[in-house]
Order: C-alpha cells, then sequence, then structure tokens
C-alpha cells in the first residue's frame, strides 16, 4: 500500500506538483491519468525518490521512504519505463537479471526465474542471447517488465510503459498484462495519458491536472459520477466506447437473458464481449441480449 | 631505384640504432598515453559530474594543446632536467585533451532514460558508472584514446630535441646531415607505427569492447612491459654525462673525427642545440658540443677544451647566393659585401651573447652593431624587387640575417623579406636550390662536409686552413649548385667540446686527450 499526504514538488516557479494526497492499494493498479505537464510523472518518481518532494510524506506499507536510503528503497520497487529503457550493452538475460546481480542472487535461481518470466509474458525463451537493439518494440516492452517484475518487489511503478507501441501490439499486452498473476500481490501505480489504457488496465483512476487531483475512482465512478466538467469533459470524445469498456460481464449478468457462448466468458469486459460476439453471425441474439443488458445496467449508474 | 637501395643498405647498416630508437619511440608514446589515460579518463569523469569544471577544464587542456611542443619541451627542462621524464611529461600534456573530450563528450553522450533507468533499478553511482556509463561510452572514449596515440607518435619525433631518443634522431640528424636516407629511415618507421597503432586502436574500437574491466587489463599488461623496457639502464655509461647535437652526431668534424682520431668511443645522448648549453650550465650534461662562438660559452662559464689533435678547424662563414640572383638584382653583392671582414670572433662571441644572454632582439643587436660600425643607413624603402634572406635556427643567423636586411634596404632599392628559423643545413639548402630563398650565411666547414663531401683526402688537404678551405668550397660550389660564396664576414666559427669550467678545472681536464684519458681511467 502506498499512501502519499500532502505532497508537493515545485521546479524553479513551476508547481508540478500542488499539494496531492492519494492511497493506491494492495493488489489493485492505481492509474495517474492526465494530459502532458499534469504532474503525473513527477508523482510516480517521487515513490521510489528519482525526485525528492518539497513537502509531504510518502508512506509504503506505512513505513516513510525517507527513512530507506534511495538504493536500498529501489531495490524493493519495480520500475518500468517508456521505451523500455534497456541497456544496450546487455543480452536480454543480462537486463532483466540487473536486480538479481545487485542482490547476488545465484545464477540458477536467477536462471529460473528469467525462464519463468519469459513464458509468463509470452517471449521465447531462445531471446535470453540476443541484444535489445534485435528485438521490436513489444519484446522490449515485455522485457522491461519482466526486469521489473524478477525480484518479486511489492510495488511496482510504470511510467508511460505502452505509449511506444502501436494499437495492435499494445491491445495485446494489455490483455497479457492485466491477466499476469504476478501483480496479485502488488500494488501497482501506473502513469498514462492514454484514456483508453487507463480503463483496460485501471482497477481505480486518478485523473490530474495542473499538479492536483480532479477526481479519484473506479472507471465507471469517472464516467457516470464526474466530479465537475472538466472530468466530464476529459472523457467526453470517446465516452461510448469507455462506458462499454468500463462495465465488466460481471456487471451486466444480473440482467443478461441469454447463456454466452464459452470463448466470450472470459472477456475482459463489455467491449470485448461485443466484439467477440459481432465477429460471428451465428451470434447475433446473444449479441442483442449482451446490448440490451448493458443499456438496463446503464440506466441503473445514471440514475 | 638506387636511391632506394641505399636507403636499405642505410637501414641494414643501422639497424641496431634503428630498433633501439623504434624501441624508445615506442616506450615513450605508450608510457606517455598511459599517463595521459590514467588521468584523462577519472578527469572526463570528474567533469561529467560536476559540469562547472567541464569548461575549465577543457579549456585549459586545448590552450595546452596550441603549446607549441618545441617550446612546451623547453619549458618542461627546467623542471624535468633533459632524458625521457620531460618528454613523457610534454607528450602527456598532448595526449590529455582528446582523452579528457571524449570521456566527458561519451559519458554525458549517454541516454539519460538508460541512467535513469540504471537508477531506479537501485544502482548506486558508482555502480551505474562502471556498470552503464563507462561502457556505453566506451567506444567514444577509445576513439580519443586513438587520436591521443597517433599525436603521440608524431610529438614523440621530437623527443630527440630534450635527449629522450626516438625516432627523431634519425630525422634531425638526416635534415641536419642533408642525408635524404636518414631522415626517411626514420620518418618511413614513424609513420608506419602511427598507421598501425590507428588501425590496431580502431580494430579494438569496433571489436565492441564495452568492458571498462577488459581494457583496464589491456592497459595494466602495457604498463608493466613498458615500466620493464624503462627499468632498462637507458643512454650512457660514461663517467661524464655526455650530450651531442644530431648534426655532430654525423659529421667528420664532430662524432665519427672524435671516433676515428682520438679513438673516443662514446656513447652520448642526442640532444638539440639550442636546449645543450642550459642542460650543460645545470649539470643535466658534462660534456656537449657546441659553436666556439657561441655567446652562451661566456655566459655560462664554460670552457672550451683544446682540440690538439686538429680534427675541429675553423670556418669562414659568408652568405651564400645564386649566381642568377646576383644578375637579377645589381648592387645586391656589394651591399652584402659591405659586412665583409667587419666581424671577428670575439665581436661575434659578443653579439650572440647580447641575443642569447640579454635578451635582446636580433633586430636591436644588429642595428647596434652597424651604427657603431659606421655602417647603417636607414631604410631607403625600395621598391624594385624583394629579397629573401633565409636563416638556420639559431642566434647567430638571426643577427646575421638582420644585418644584410639592413644593408640591402640602406644601401640599394630592394625590399628584402626574412624568412628566419629555417630548421637546419638542408632545409636553408634546398630552399635556397629551390628559389624559396635567396640568400642565407652559411659556414664553409658545412659546406664542405655536409653538403659537398668530398673523399676524405680531399677533405684532409683543403681543411688545413680557413683560406684554402673556402677556396676550394666556393669554386666547387660554382660549378656544381651555381651558387656563389661571397667575401668572408671575417669570423672563425668551428664545433668544439666544451664543459663547466670548474668542473675541468677539477678534474685537469684541458685538452680532447685529457678528456680521453679521464673517461679510460678506471
Amino acid at each position: 500500500m502506498i499512501t502519499l499526504s500532502g505532497v508537493s514538488k515545485s521546479f524553479g516557479t513551476h508547481k508540478a506538483v500542488n499539494n496531492i494526497s492519494l492511497q493506491a492499494n494492495d493488489k489493485e493498479i492505481l492509474v495517474l491519468l492526465g494530459t502532458s505537464g499534469c504532474g503525473k510523472t513527477t508523482t510516480l518518481k517521487m515513490i521510489n525518490r528519482l525526485i525528492e518532494p518539497d513537502a509531504g510524506t510518502i508512506l509504503i506499507n506505512g513505513n516513510d521512504i525517507r527513512n530507506s536510503k534511495p538504493e536500498a528503497l529501489r531495490k524493493t520497487i519495480g520500475f518500468v519505463m517508456q521505451h523500455a529503457g534497456l541497456f544496450p550493452h546487455y543480452t536480454v538475460a543480462q537486463n532483466i537479471a540487473v536486480l538479481p546481480a545487485l542482490l547476488q542472487w545465484d545464477s540458477k535461481k536467477t536462471k529460473n526465474r528469467t525462464s519463468e518470466l519469459l513464458e509468463k509474458l509470452n517471449l521465447p525463451q531462445n531471446i535470453v542471447s540476443r541484444y535489445p537493439h534485435e528485438l521490436s518494440g513489444g519484446q522490449q516492452q515485455r522485457v522491461g517488465i519482466a526486469r521489473a517484475l524478477i525480484a518479486n518487489t511489492p510495488v511496482l511503478l510504470m511510467d508511460e510503459p505502452f505509449g511506444a507501441l502501436d494499437t495492435l501490439t499494445k491491445a495485446a499486452i494489455h490483455n497479457e498484462f492485466k491477466s499476469l498473476d504476478e501483480l496479485t500481490n502488488k500494488t501497482t501505480v501506473l502513469v498514462t495519458h492514454d484514456v483508453q489504457e487507463a480503463f483496460e488496465l485501471g482497477h481505480r483512476i486518478c485523473l490530474m491536472d495542473k499538479g492536483q487531483i480532479v477526481q479519484t475512482g473506479t472507471p465507471a465512478e469517472m464516467l457516470y459520477h464526474p466530479a465537475n466538467d472538466f472530468v466530464k469533459d476529459f472523457f467526453a470524445s470517446s465516452r461510448l466506447v469507455l462506458e462499454y469498456k468500463s462495465a465488466t460481464l460481471q456487471d451486466i449478468l444480473p440482467f443478461l437473458k441469454e447463456a454466452l457462448p464459452p470463448e466470450v466468458k472470459g472477456a475482459a469486459n463489455v467491449w470485448q464481449a461485443l466484439q467477440l460476439l459481432s465477429s460471428e453471425n451465428k451470434y447475433s441474439m446473444q449479441y442483442d441480449a449482451v446490448m440490451q443488458a448493458f443499456s438496463q445496467y446503464r440506466k441503473l449508474q445514471t440514475a | 631505384m638506387t636511391q632506394e637501395q641505399t636507403l636499405w643498405q642505410f637501414i641494414a647498416s643501422q639497424q641496431d640504432k634503428l630498433l633501439a630508437q623504434v624501441g624508445q619511440h615506442l616506450g615513450l608514446t605508450f608510457l606517455s598515453l598511459l599517463l595521459a589515460i590514467a588521468v584523462g579518463i577519472p578527469l572526463g569523469i570528474l567533469i561529467s559530474r560536476r559540469r562547472r569544471l567541464a569548461t575549465p577544464v577543457l579549456g585549459i587542456a586545448g590552450v595546452l594543446q596550441t603549446v607549441p611542443s618545441i617550446a612546451l619541451l623547453g619549458f618542461m627542462i627546467p623542471a624535468f632536467g633533459i632524458g625521457a621524464t620531460p618528454a613523457i611529461v610534454a607528450l602527456l600534456i598532448y595526449a590529455l585533451l582528446p582523452i579528457i573530450r571524449n570521456t566527458y563528450t561519451g559519458i554525458t553522450g549517454v541516454n539519460p532514460l538508460v541512467t535513469e533507468a540504471a537508477t531506479a533499478l537501485g544502482m548506486s553511482k558508482s555502480q551505474r558508472l562502471f556498470k552503464v556509463e563507462l561502457p556505453l561510452a566506451m567506444p567514444v572514449i577509445i576513439a580519443g584514446i586513438r587520436t591521443a596515440a597517433v599525436i603521440n607518435v608524431g610529438v614523440a619525433t621530437l623527443a630527440s630535441f630534450v635527449a629522450a631518443g626516438g625516432l627523431g634522431e634519425f630525422i634531425f640528424g638526416g635534415i641536419s646531415l642533408n642525408n635524404t636516407n636518414m631522415i626517411l629511415a626514420g620518418a618511413i618507421p614513424a609513420a608506419l607505427l602511427a598507421v598501425v597503432l590507428d588501425m590496431a586502436i580502431g580494430y579494438v574500437q569496433r571489436s565492441g569492447l564495452r568492458s571498462f574491466r577488459k581494457l583496464l587489463y589491456a592497459i595494466i599488461a602495457i604498463a608493466v612491459a613498458l615500466a620493464a623496457y624503462f627499468l632498462w639502464p637507458l643512454g650512457t655509461k660514461n663517467k661524464l654525462k655526455i650530450g651531442f647535437t644530431p648534426e655532430f652526431m654525423g659529421r667528420q668534424d664532430g662524432d665519427l673525427g672524435l671516433r676515428q682520431v682520438y679513438g673516443m668511443q662514446l656513447s652520448p645522448v642526442v640532444v638539440s642545440d639550442a636546449i645543450m648549453y642550459k642542460a650543460a650550465q645545470e649539470g643535466k650534461l658534462d660534456v656537449i658540443s657546441g659553436y666556439s662562438t657561441d655567446g652562451r660559452i661566456k655566459a655560462f662559464n664554460l670552457v672550451v677544451l683544446q682540440d690538439d689533435k686538429n680534427i675541429f678547424p675553423p670556418y669562414y662563414a659568408a652568405p651564400i647566393v645564386k649566381s642568377e640572383t646576383l644578375t637579377k638584382f645589381p648592387g645586391l653583392k656589394e651591399a652584402l659585401n659591405l659586412l665583409a671582414g667587419r666581424i671577428n670572433d670575439s665581436i661575434m662571441t659578443s653579439l650572440n651573447y647580447k641575443t642569447e644572454l640579454l635578451n635582446q632582439t636580433p633586430e636591436h643587436v644588429a642595428k647596434d652593431f652597424l651604427l657603431s660600425a659606421g655602417l647603417y643607413k636607414a631604410s631607403k624603402n625600395g621598391t624594385k624587387g624583394t629579397v629573401r634572406i633565409g636563416s638556420k635556427i639559431f642566434g647567430e643567423q638571426y643577427i646575421l640575417a638582420e644585418m644584410y636586411r639592413i644593408l640591402i634596404e640602406g644601401n640599394t632599392d630592394y625590399k628584402v623579406e626574412t624568412k628566419t628559423g629555417l630548421g637546419g643545413t638542408k632545409i636553408c639548402f634546398d630552399a635556397l636550390m629551390n628559389n624559396g630563398i635567396d640568400l642565407y650565411p652559411e659556414y664553409t666547414g658545412t659546406g664542405l662536409l655536409v653538403l659537398l663531401t668530398p673523399s676524405q683526402k680531399v677533405v684532409n688537404e683543403v681543411s688545413k686552413d680557413s683560406q684554402k678551405t673556402y677556396n676550394y668550397v666556393a669554386a666547387q660550389f660554382k660549378k656544381q649548385y651555381g651558387l656563389e660564396w661571397l667575401n668572408p664576414i671575417g669570423f672563425n666559427n668551428a664545433y668544439a667540446l666544451m664543459m663547466r669550467r670548474e668542473q675541468a678545472e677539477k678534474l685537469h681536464i684541458v685538452t680532447i686527450s685529457d678528456l680521453k684519458a679521464y673517461l679510460n681511467k678506471k
């Protein structure tokens, strides 16, 4: 669990982060969402002391982060960055094993753990001897994630982790990532400017503007109970898609009149379920049923 | 083709010397390079951490780089004496800039995302430096070392000026002695060394050496090899430290004569005449070769050893000019001959003393003398043509060139351009033959032994007295080169061995034979 209270940071006269307080819970992905310059990345980097706050306190599982040395603190926090930030002079195996090397793990343990992560992240085992420039963007990003997960740290910070990927690759990685069992025992904070990404990955979203938090809540709360016009306007342009994405099959189950085919039951949200159903003509009945159920669910949300 | 053959013959006959020089050259280059790496890389790292220091540090290294190499070697003498030390320090200074700059550029050029990733993963500053920043900067750093290595191979040729050996001994000896084979025997290996070193380091650079540790091991291995080389006793084993100029080393009225006539097998260090006198005065050298009219003999309280077997015959100094130049500039000969017979030995010595010790400019000394001799006339600011006067690179020649300038400008309608400091005999003589200059002051002995190089018999015959030498040289120059020797200026200049007066008196050395007896005494 990560708790920020009254945290501020200025660069010169510019107040990058202005007196914010928030909490990221265990086992959840908290998304810091906002346009560039809103202070979300600064907030993230203060958690592992890449940036030192001017005021306020940050606690991780109740301990003030200022009580540990920055290097020691960072070894307990996984960090994934845009463009992966892999070391170009290291092989994939060496890149993944940076933290184990610093922690002086024995090589067998490192090797086993690496191979386990490669499997979970859908990377071929023979990739370990390659260099980052020989990999595709998606592969690099997966390696970056493996590097952050290897020591099974209780906290994972992600700074625009999928920002540099094309739409198709991004969608594939999103699905894998969300279902990654590695995340179930972690507190994850993810920074993005991509609204869709926030809705697909975040259990809760924290919308920031001009160094302050505008609203924190679940995706559905952000859509159906916006705190002010800023929040409403922020999601206006892709609102329809977001509504479908914010609802899970679980949410609409009470209103559903048709049984769903087995391949659709695993869908992450209503949007995905509809996509699967619409691709097969024989499922047009079920498609209509899901649409109707969603519409009833939606009425309840806006009531 | 005959040229090539004689070059091979020269190399074959001098191969021991050549190998020793190549060894010294490599030793100087590598040792200075290693020291420059040891100083430059930490400095580069420091300024990449404290950016405020970058501008001053790079600025100072840049300024040092622009100091002419000979001047830098000169500055080293008071602090480090002569021999390998001042040469290595000077080379180190030249190698610094590319190494510091490339280390700085290499480290600051590392993608900031990568360094941030290293920090975020929990690396300490030193872990980040050695695991990430230095390995990634390595190709750039090695490129800097490569530049420095090539610079050092070149500059190391100048090490022979301070008795540090190296291929410069052949190159500058060859220039003084008009011996093309000797120049090539030094210059070709030096060029090859530069090319080979450049390719070797280039190979290391391309091989993608990333590990700082591997580079460190390679450096230490080279250092140990070099240390072994340099701990080997270098140079002279004489009881007295002997230093000769490259020119003296190859002349009949020089080291060759000392061997043949006096039977002295000396192992002198080779040193530039610009620093030789000072080194003698300071006790860095005990016996040196010099000119009998040099002002520093008086100033540094040196004593000339008597040449009891007459291997250093006295020679006249006189201007040499192409015959066709004298036709082209009527009245030039008369103006130049105004100086004939006007300067005797003691006058020349005192004039040299004024420039070399009292730091008066050659212009000033020349004008003063001409005024007192009643020869001075103000310049007519003539426009009828330009006469170009050359001089070798030492004080006496500068003074003579100035005197000729004043005489020509005062007595004719020609303008004068002086091209002073033209290295040694070969450069002046070639410039004269190729119409780069119109005249320069030369010595009949040099004309005889360096330029004409007649048979031993002729040398013995004509060098019995100054006038005979002059007559022979003047006739031969006219015949072989179309050059005229004008009337002698008056003074006799000769080579001489000299020592500090107090040491010579203490050891009871008056003649060269005394010196030999002392050196042979157990």
